[in-house]
């Protein structure tokens, strides 16, 4: 479903419902992403923030609801989801490094899986062309699609980008490893570069830091601010309150199935108007 | 005992009798490998279905298919369905094969329906996240479970997996039934030559031994192998 009023957010989310079973943990919630924006989503731990961010790139089906990105509502079943979820980088809490896989595969496999996929279908499409071209005229003949790069000039690139974002992160010495002899931090950064082997337009963070070892909270911290003054789009489920205040562009305060309160950092951290915004940063700060 | 020695070594040796059981011993082997090759495939596709997220209906329909070949296939004789095979689907369908062909179907159809469960296990032992992370990189339903949750769950069950195989190449000792001749039957020939059975059946004993010990120990070589990408 296209709707071309919509403003120029990467995603709107427009009354999202969420409830599982008979239990409702989202009612209602509206939020515009712009280009740019850092995003941080702090409150309660029940309060639906994590379920939230999953139901951004439908990991969790919305019960109701639109979740537009580029145009298309995401909540919607004929859409095709994986296309877009490319776009979408997601980090998970426990990483989630793929454990038969070095480090290296790990970052490589999406990359590589779509544009096989993509060659594949472009291979389909032009074998119908040359079967229709028998029934035509000579000079009415359709052309046949480019095919772009073959196998291993799209591996290689994979590769070179791997090896280039893996250097991003001081951990090139690491590609050939697997990942149960990573530390949590350097499993959660290499979480972070497979999600931007990607190029996605959008980073969804969920309580990247939660699941690490107080010590190993900084290095991960610094990669996500380093990706901030890049200009990647975020929304970032923390519990951090210092990192929220130092990064965010905007922070949302979640509470009762719904956003209880939104501004700038300074406007929630400093003069909180919710009582119930006031009540948790009194328990947390 | 001397006598039952000498008879055996003139068929074994004299009347060729180790040409029979070669091509015993290796129609044994070439059904348990080919039928648990089709076995694990049958089995991983079942178990995909099993845990497949039942939303729409084409996932539903191809879960009762699934419910109600594992059931025939567990519920009936290893034997039964090979007769069935042999001397009812076979002739009623009106093809040509033989009966090592049947056997080998029969086999893999067979531990099809016993591999599924082991690797719907295998499945659910692996950890939710790596299916998510997979999907959230945008990668179908179907790749994830290949490249990333199947190769994880293999690891997991590969000593249930090895377990299956042992019982399959012992099973494989009723295929005389449709006419195939195995190891067993090999031996069986040896001994009806003279009606001495005492050492063919002994032997026959020795060779399945020495097959499962190969199996066990090549599983243990194949585990460790595996482990390696966990330390």
């Amino acid at each position: 479903m296209k709707d071309e009023s919509l403003n120029d957010a990467i995603i709107s989310v427009k009354d999202l419902k969420k409830s599982f079973g008979g239990t409702e943990v989202l009612d209602g919630v509206d939020l515009d992403v712009y280009k740019g924006d850092v995003i941080a989503i702090i409150g309660p731990s029940g309060c639906g923030k994590s379920t939230f961010l999953r139901c951004l790139n439908c990991l969790e089906d919305p019960s109701g609801g639109s979740i537009f990105f580029e145009g298309e509502d995401l909540a919607d079943m004929k859409v095709d989801i994986n296309v877009h979820r490319q776009k979408i980088g997601m980090v998970f809490q426990q990483f989630n490094l793929f454990n038969n896989l070095t480090v290296l595969q790990n970052i490589m496999l999406a990359p590589v899986t779509v544009a096989k996929k993509n060659l594949r279908a472009t291979k389909r499409k032009n074998f119908f062309i040359k079967v229709s071209n028998i029934f035509k005229k000579k000079d009415n003949k359709k052309e046949l699609l480019p095919l772009g790069k073959t196998k291993a000039e799209f591996t290689e690139d994979a590769k070179n980008k791997a090896m280039e974002l893996l250097g991003k992160i001081g951990l090139t010495e690491k590609a050939d490893v697997y990942p149960s002899t990573l530390s949590g931090g350097q499993k959660q950064r290499i979480a972070i570069v497979r999600a931007l082997a990607m190029n996605p337009k959008v980073m969804l963070f969920d309580e990247p830091t939660s699941a690490l070892d107080p010590e190993m909270v900084g290095e991960v911290l610094d990669l996500i601010k380093k990706l901030a003054n890049e200009g990647m789009t975020m929304v970032i489920v923390t519990h951090e309150m210092g990192f929220a205040r130092e990064i965010a562009t905007r922070v949302l305060f979640m509470a009762d199935k719904g956003i209880a309160e939104q501004g700038t950092p300074e406007q929630i951290f400093e003069h909180p108007q919710n009582p119930r915004t006031i009540q948790f940063l009194n328990a947390v700060l | 005992m001397k006598t039952s020695w000498n008879l055996f070594k003139t068929q074994f040796i004299t009347y060729g009798g180790y040409k029979t059981v070669l091509n015993g011993l290796l129609t044994t082997v070439e059904i348990a490998v080919f039928g648990l090759i089709i076995g694990v495939i049958i089995g991983t596709l079942i178990a995909i279905v099993k845990v497949m997220p039942k939303y729409k209906k084409l996932p539903r329909v191809l879960d009762k298919i699934c419910t109600v070949y594992v059931a025939f296939f567990r519920g009936t004789p290893m034997v039964v369905q090979l007769l069935l095979g042999y001397f009812v689907l076979l002739p009623s369908l009106g093809i040509a094969a033989d009966g090592v062909t049947v056997a080998i179907t029969i086999f893999g159809l067979n531990s099809g329906a016993y591999v599924s469960e082991m690797m719907r296990s295998g499945i659910q032992s692996v950890d939710g996240g790596q299916l998510e992370a997979s999907r959230a990189l945008g990668l179908t339903y179907w790749t994830s479970m290949m490249k990333v949750v199947i190769p994880q769950s293999v690891k997991n069950i590969l000593p249930t997996l090895g377990n299956e195989f042992i019982s399959l190449v012992k099973e494989t000792s009723v295929v005389s039934f449709i006419a195939v001749v195995d190891i067993t039957k090999a031996f069986r020939s040896i001994g009806d030559a003279n009606y001495e059975y005492i050492i063919p059946y002994l032997m026959l004993a020795a060779v399945y031994l020495i097959l499962v010990l190969l199996i066990t120990w090549g599983i243990k070589v194949m585990e460790r192998r595996m482990k390696r990408n966990e330390r």
